[in-house]
């Protein structure tokens, strides 16, 4: 179910006109990164979104038309009121941080620290922000466009056990 | 004549339920017929391992029923799917603490050569990092596969194996395989 014309009036409201879109049914809403924390804030404790269900992250690096690097995507829904929102960021190098949400929703703890471990977003605030997939001595970011499918030897990198030493 | 009859006197007498063989054939001859098997099953691959356990198929015709999952009860690893490059310490981790003599299956494409999944975090065949003695190919092998390279590892350790384990150092002297030595160089 699409976001309720309420959430978007208080959206709109406390935050100016911010650029919102539908398709099929789904709303999306675009906010900057200094009053993401507001409006995250806002959606879940004003607005009752009580589900943060995904936080994923898109590398927009040499798609067309884009503008910007990094999209970071939240999706929220209500378990109330059925509505569903899909807030959206954009990030640019350097500035890759953005505050936790962690203390709206627990959920967000693992979501983010995967979102770390493929795009390199950092979560300012995050209790626990370590590597959740890849290795702790893992150094490149996976899912950025930049990176080879095949890695860099990193998959290679490993001591040969022969039989005279096992 | 005297030499003749020397060669009488020393005959020897075998009983009839006595059979004569090397203490090398009779100890690989125990071995091959009592494999535990280590189940490293990551994927796909690993239901086939169990299917070939179970009943129908009846991995217990062959000795090789007893899945031990403690690497120190085991002799035979089979590895069973893909192993992403966080698992691979594990995966030696786990061989190094199996007792000697022990004996490797990569079961699969991916255990092999990494199958289908030529990415940065899937190694490209545990052979580059362990030794293997048999390989089973197949997406995943049908149990009847599995089976038969559990027979050709039993004929193996039958025809080299020796009580000392001797087959082992020459295994291991052995040059490496070419294609393991020239690990392919990736540009960003």
């Amino acid at each position: 179910m699409p976001a309720a014309t309420e959430t978007l009036d208080a959206l709109k409201a406390k935050f100016g006109e911010l650029p919102v879109s539908e398709f099929r049914g789904q709303t999306r809403v675009v906010v900057t990164k200094d009053n993401l924390a507001d409006v995250m804030r806002l959606l879940r404790e004003v607005r009752g979104f009580d589900l943060l269900v995904d936080v994923t992250c898109v590398d927009y690096l040499n798609y067309r038309d884009a503008r910007n690097r990094f999209g970071l995507v939240y999706l929220l829904a209500s378990t109330d009121s059925n509505e569903r929102i899909t807030v959206r960021v954009f990030l640019n190098e350097p500035d890759l941080a953005v505050p936790t949400m962690c203390d709206l929703w627990h959920g967000a703890d693992w979501l983010e620290r995967e979102a770390f471990d493929m795009f390199g977003i950092r979560f300012d605030g995050h209790p626990d922000l370590r590597r959740i997939l890849m290795p702790e001595e893992f150094s490149a970011f996976p899912l950025r466009k930049d990176y080879p499918m095949q890695g860099r030897g990193e998959r290679h990198n490993f001591p040969v056990i022969t039989r005279s030493e096992a | 004549m005297a030499l003749g009859q020397s060669s009488q006197e020393r005959k020897l007498e075998v009983p009839e339920n006595v059979v004569v063989t090397k203490l090398d054939e009779l100890a690989s001859w125990c071995r091959k017929n009592s494999l535990w098997p280590m189940p490293f099953a990551t994927a796909c691959c690993g239901i086939e391992l169990m299917a070939t356990g179970a009943s129908k198929h009846d991995l217990a015709r062959f000795g090789a029923e007893v899945f031990r999952f403690s690497p120190r009860q085991c002799d035979l690893m089979i590895v069973a799917g893909r192993v992403a490059m966080k698992m691979l310490p594990v995966l030696q981790r786990i061989w190094q603490q199996m007792h000697e003599p022990k004996w490797c299956i990569s079961m699969g494409a991916c255990a092999s050569t990494g199958g289908v999944f030529d990415t940065y975090a899937v190694v490209q065949g545990i052979d580059r990092f362990i030794p293997v003695d048999m390989y089973v190919p197949g997406c995943p092998p049908r149990p009847e596969q599995l089976i038969q390279s559990i027979i050709d590892l039993q004929d193996k350790i039958q025809r080299e194996g020796t009580i000392q384990g001797a087959e082992f150092d020459l295994a291991s002297r052995q040059k490496p395989k070419r294609a393991l030595v020239e690990l392919p160089v990736y540009h960003t």
